[in-house]
């Protein structure tokens, strides 16, 4: 059978694998050791199925379709394995295999405690198989259905320590966003099986809305998929409820969930809306530009390590959707090969986060096993006794930092790239608005680099700010493995650019029409994403001279007779030595960036000199602008709905005999 | 000469900045300063339009600003200020970023409602409309966001200085008459803001416009003694 | 053009600015000294202070983890590799092909990270001030600094140095408001990213002004000179910036050994008066408060900002 037969087939087998995951996580009840043994290795076999279905996807650029024999019988279940589902499939293999690595010595701790390992092992496997399932799905039924699979089991995974009320709280406002999120893509799948008649994809594609309709089941796409990336202002569920769920969910939701959403999107606008508008994509650019900056800001004064990871979710997903916004300018000024870059610097920082955050979230659990901490202001000097796990951290958050010649770079730097073609544009407002957005994703990364300086050196530097956290052991091999695997990972994508630009491309020219050739065509060494001579890239030789460099230096400069290093207090000035309280803490290193940035914060802050204290609060202007109004006007309007229930039978009868006589009259 | 050409488009770009400058300016004798440079900026801008045009008119027009824009009324203000006391006096900008970005936001929207009129001029400098539209509503701007009652003025003399501009760009000066007449207005505005000012501060005691709204106030018979 | 040359070429340009770094550093020294009627110390003093400073014992902090150790060397390594990509002498230079402008500023910005990351190992007050700081500056810089880059490029249509370099050359005489912008733009982040005055003062004794040197103070011996000529090398490379962005007459088309040395004079020339220009800056304006950096910085967006604004508004006129 031909190459895409057989990725759809592997797909269809992770699918299978997922499920069996899911069953075989019902045995844990009686015999916990399953989890490790049947459950998490078969989540590792869907992982690479998945894997291996979507580089044959992209490597072959094949569209392969199939009816399932299950779902309504006037509706039966599409699916569909084109280049770009086989992008997202990568995102989800590359990120769950770790993961499944990860999860048997991090669950370990769980198997004598109160809480059920079965529900863990069977809605990680359900949650799994509704990605999938998104992922696969050719027609709005399916599709739906997947989708609520897989909200519903994650539910489920954050509530994984209900004891705690914080999550029981965070997992009641991720299931209420995703409903709304929910509804809101139903209705954007409405409007479009409206014009063609048909849920199936197939149909919507080739009946396109008029331009009204289509802008409106754009903006009801923005709100559903954003919301459920974590777009700004419905994004304040994922800083509570990525941390309450487990690190290795929440390194699935974070690396893996997210760009589901950002799947579902990039399918509705670019494929099934007809020709975009570039209204839409000033739109993306500024809701995107806003997300990253607030993400990052929020981001840079969390004390909580796994908070901290979830805003800066939120700072990347907006980067994502601002490189998704430029392609939709483009696009819509009819220029398709600068569509195809901006749209390939998207994916690319989608698959970039997905395996650092993946690695950082992995990395915090890591930290939470080892060091039983999750505070920063507790924690400290870590990266001597993890020294490990510490370097995988480091890697992640340099990556993060999007810092030279590791992958976040790359990303950012096609997205760069992308954005100073707008010279082509001909319309003057765009010639600035999109350098404008590049100098916005420039203040983003800046202040993203402070944020995982402050995150690594609060963490892992210094010295540890508490008893427990001194005692901290490293992890077991496992979780090391999956680390590792992650940063091999972020290697590869770092150092071979120009192959990931043209696995990417194929889903580029899919939906834009054209494809990136000229990304390649100095050689596999050389990214060129325009022109050889317009802007090139090339990882390896920086990382080669970087490497000898450093070698050199460091044979040349060793001294031959004297042991290299003599070791003493710390100078500190000539005072006395330092105790740990001595050192910057988390919330102190962030305070110039939290003085000058006060606007966007709602700070809470105050300082008691008689007891030494200090106490800060960092809340979100958006509970109190947005949340809680509408909350209360909901409530209004439920306490004046809540007077038709008099509780007489005699009124209840009138209202069904005044609602009969309407109906019959009209029918009539 | 497209090196005269090039010249008049930066002297133009620096005038643009001196109208960003005035906004963020909190020191007012700066302030005075900074205006006095737009001024001469706007004059070399005429003189070298009228280099390129052969228009003699523009070297009068040049000249007037001069003397008026850059000399006497800075000179006026200087000497308004000394008799106030404001020397030391600062005047802080409440949120500066915004201010500034709302001041670019400006000039994006000018260069598009310019766009059109543009169309319409064949020479090189034609977008200076764009630029000196741009300075008219940043001046309009400064007079909305400063609080004192001097930096009002130099906002309005800014608006002057952006239509001077634009007339000198897109159809090489006005005529002499309509030009002394609208320097020698400018000259009694000028004179007449020096007497309000004096009024006020002995009234209120201040010239922050915010409590101008003080002066509307009924007066209490008992404190005022024998005050109108 | 054979393969050695350009290898030779792509070698010998950032070591010859390694090597002339300690010197501008001299020479900005010597004439703010003569600028405060004092006689300065020689020219060669910094290349004696670092000759000491590899001599000496490198003491390292009992609390201090590997990175600690490792940082002076990959943040030496970074910034040599960053200015091997600038063209200084000859427009042929091949790594200017392996990182372009975008990435020269990335590997300044690697620099940074593990240098602060180094300032809050120890665990001490004095170095996470320091890095505290540092980011504070760096937040405000990038952004400008890239905003310059990106003016620059709506007019070259390339953001490869050499490419930059060739527009600027074959367009001859041209005034643009938006490169005068640009450059001032770029004058004021190279004062806050060198860490000279108003920004940061780089001969303070006293720890609480203190932002680079902050977070050097645990170093020691050859850790410590490793990191202070990086620094020195970043100020040479941003001089060398500004030159080849704005002023790059002079600069040899190949490797004709005539016009190499032309071009060596017409750089030297360049370095110098702008290094005098600095030390007059730094001897008229006082070190600005912490918390005036922000619109310091600020001020130099708005300038990259109005060089956009001008560049699409006066200069692409379609």
């Amino acid at each position: 059978m031909n190459t895409g037969a057989l990725a759809l087939s592997l797909a269809g087998a992770a699918v299978v694998a997922a499920l069996a995951s899911a069953a075989s996580g019902l045995l844990a009840t009686r015999w916990p050791r399953t989890l490790s043994w049947l459950a998490f290795p078969l989540l590792a076999l869907c992982g690479a199925a998945a894997l291996a279905a979507g580089i044959m996807a992209l490597a072959s650029d094949s569209t392969t379709t199939a009816i399932l024999p299950l779902g309504l019988p006037w509706l039966p279940w599409h699916v569909r394995l084109d280049p770009l589902s086989g992008v997202f499939l990568l995102i989800l293999g590359a990120v769950l295999v770790p993961v499944a690595i990860y999860g048997p010595g991090y669950t370990r701790v769980f198997r004598n405690g109160r809480d059920s390992l079965a529900a863990l092992g069977v809605f990680t496997g359900l949650f799994v198989t509704g990605m999938l399932g998104v992922l696969l799905a050719d027609d709005a039924f399916l599709f739906m259905v997947a989708w609520e699979l897989m909200s519903l089991a994650s539910y489920f995974l954050v509530t994984f320590q209900h004891e705690v009320a914080e999550h029981r709280r965070a997992a009641f406002l991720y299931l209420l966003m995703a409903h709304i999120a929910g509804l809101a893509i139903l209705l954007a799948f409405g409007v479009l099986a409206a014009s063609g008649g048909s849920f199936a994809f197939a149909v919507m594609r080739s009946h396109p809305p008029d331009a009204l309709w289509a802008s409106v089941a754009f903006a009801l796409a923005l709100l559903g998929f954003g919301t459920k990336a974590g777009l700004l202002p419905l994004h304040l569920w994922l800083p509570e409820a990525h941390p309450a769920a487990p690190s290795h969910i929440s390194a699935l939701m974070s690396a893996v969930m997210l760009k589901v959403a950002v799947y579902g999107f990039i399918r509705v606008v670019f494929e099934l809306l007809g020709p975009p508008q570039w209204g839409w994509g000033v739109t993306l650019v500024l809701v995107g530009a806003t997300t990253a900056v607030v993400g990052v800001l929020f981001a840079l004064q969390q004390t909580d390590l796994k908070r901290l990871l979830a805003y800066s979710s939120v700072e990347n997903l907006g980067i994502v959707f601002l490189a998704l916004g430029l392609a939709l300018i483009f696009l819509g000024s009819g220029h398709p090969a600068l569509a195809a870059l901006a749209l390939v610097a998207a994916l690319y920082q989608a698959l970039n986060h997905a395996l650092l955050k993946g690695l950082l979230f992995l990395g915090a659990g890591a930290v939470l096993h080892g060091a039983h901490e999750r505070n920063l202001e507790r924690l400290g000097g870590l990266q001597r006794r993890m020294p490990r796990t510490g370097l995988f951290f480091l890697i992640g958050c340099m990556g993060m930092a999007a810092l030279p010649p590791l992958n976040g770079f790359v990303s950012e730097w096609l997205t760069f790239q992308a954005a100073l073609q707008a010279w082509q544009l001909g319309s003057g407002l765009l010639r600035i608005l999109v350098p404008v957005a590049a100098a916005a994703l420039a203040l983003t990364a800046a202040l993203g680099a402070a944020a995982f300086v402050r995150a690594y050196g609060s963490a892992f530097l210094g010295r540890a700010r508490s008893r427990h956290v001194r005692r901290a052991h490293e992890v077991g091999r496992g979780m090391l493995v999956a680390q590792a695997l992650l940063v091999a990972a972020c290697a590869a994508a770092a150092l071979l650019p120009t192959t990931v630009v043209g696995l990417f491309s194929s889903a580029a020219r899919q939906l834009t029409g054209a494809g990136l050739e000229q990304a390649g065509s100095r050689g596999w060494l050389w990214l060129t994403p325009i022109a050889p001579n317009v802007a090139s890239y090339a990882p390896i030789p920086i990382l080669l001279v970087l490497a000898l460099l450093g070698g050199l230096l460091v044979w040349a400069l060793r001294p031959s007779r004297q042991a290299p290093v003599r070791r003493a207090d710390p100078w500190d000035c000539g005072y006395a030595p330092p105790t740990p309280r001595m050192q910057y803490s988390a919330a102190g290193f962030a305070q110039p960036i939290r003085r000058v940035f006060a606007m966007v914060y709602a700070l809470d802050e105050d300082t008691d000199a008689a007891t030494a204290t200090h106490r800060l609060l960092v809340r979100d202007r958006l509970w109190g602008w947005l949340y809680a109004p509408l909350g209360a006007g909901l409530d209004r309007v439920a306490d004046f709905a809540r007077r038709a229930q008099t509780g007489h039978v005699r009124r209840y009868l009138s209202w069904s005999l005044i609602t009969l006589l309407v109906l019959l009259w009209i029918i009539s | 000469m497209p090196l005269l050409d090039q010249a008049v488009l930066v002297l133009a770009a620096m005038a643009l900045f001196t109208a960003f400058a005035l906004l963020a300016q909190t020191r007012l004798t700066a302030a005075i300063n900074t205006f006095a440079w737009q001024g001469a900026l706007v004059a070399a801008v005429a003189a070298l339009t009228g280099r390129a045009s052969g228009d003699a008119h523009l070297y009068v027009s040049a000249l007037i600003t001069l003397t008026l824009k850059v000399a006497l009324i800075p000179w006026m203000l200087h000497r308004l200020v000394r008799r106030l006391s404001l020397e030391r006096q600062a005047d802080p900008l409440q949120h500066p970023a915004l201010t500034l970005l709302a001041g670019a936001g400006i000039v994006v929207f000018s260069d598009w409602v310019a766009a059109p009129v543009a169309h319409f001029d064949a020479s090189a400098t034609r977008n200076v409309i764009a630029i000196s539209l741009a300075i008219v509503l940043l001046g309009m701007l400064m007079m909305v966001v400063r609080r004192q009652a001097v930096a009002q003025v130099l906002g309005f003399m800014a608006m002057e200085n952006g239509l001077f501009l634009a007339a000198v760009a897109s159809t090489h000066g006005m005529p002499l008459v309509v030009e002394l007449g609208v320097a020698f207005d400018v000259l009694v505005a000028m004179v007449l803001f020096g007497v309000f000012f004096l009024q006020i501060k002995n009234s209120i005691d201040s010239l922050d416009i915010d409590r101008l709204s003080q002066l509307a106030e009924p007066v209490e018979d008992d404190e005022r003694g024998d005050a109108p | 053009m054979n393969p050695l040359a350009h290898a030779l070429s792509a070698l010998l340009q950032p070591l010859l600015l390694l090597a002339a770094a300690p010197l501008l550093v001299a020479w900005i020294r010597r004439v703010k000294a003569r600028l405060q009627n004092r006689r300065g110390a020689p020219l060669l003093q910094p290349y004696r202070d670092l000759r000491k400073l590899f001599a000496k014992e490198a003491v390292v902090a009992r609390t201090a983890s590997p990175l600690f150790r490792a940082a002076p060397y990959l943040v030496f390594a970074a910034t040599l590799v960053a200015a091997g990509a600038l063209p200084l002498l000859s427009l042929r230079l091949p790594s200017a092909a392996v990182a372009d402008a975008i990435a020269v500023i990335g590997l300044l910005g690697l620099a940074r990270f593990l240098l602060v990351l180094a300032g809050l190992d120890a665990g001490t007050s004095f170095g996470g001030m320091g890095s505290s700081r540092e980011m504070l500056v760096s937040t405000f810089a990038e952004p400008a600094l890239l905003l310059v880059v990106f003016t620059l490029a709506m007019t070259a249509h390339s953001t490869n140095l050499a490419s930059m370099v060739q527009t600027t050359l074959n367009a001859g005489l041209v005034l643009r408001p938006s490169y005068l912008f640009a450059l001032a733009a770029l004058l004021l982040v190279a004062i806050a990213e060198c860490g000279r005055i108003p920004v940061d003062n780089p001969a303070t004794h006293l720890e609480l002004t203190m932002i680079h040197e902050g977070m050097l103070l645990e170093y020691s011996g050859r850790h410590l000179a490793l990191m202070e000529w990086a620094a020195q090398l970043k100020l040479a490379l941003f001089a060398a910036l500004i030159v080849d962005l704005f002023l790059p007459w002079g600069i040899a088309a190949g490797f004709a050994p005539g016009a190499l040395a032309w071009a060596a004079l017409a750089l030297a020339l360049k370095l110098g008066v702008l290094g005098a220009l600095l030390a007059v800056a730094e001897t008229a304006l006082a070190k600005m408060r912490l918390f005036r950096v922000p619109g310091f910085l600020n001020l130099a967006f708005m300038l990259a900002l109005l060089g956009l604004l001008s560049h699409v508004i006066l200069e692409a006129a379609t």
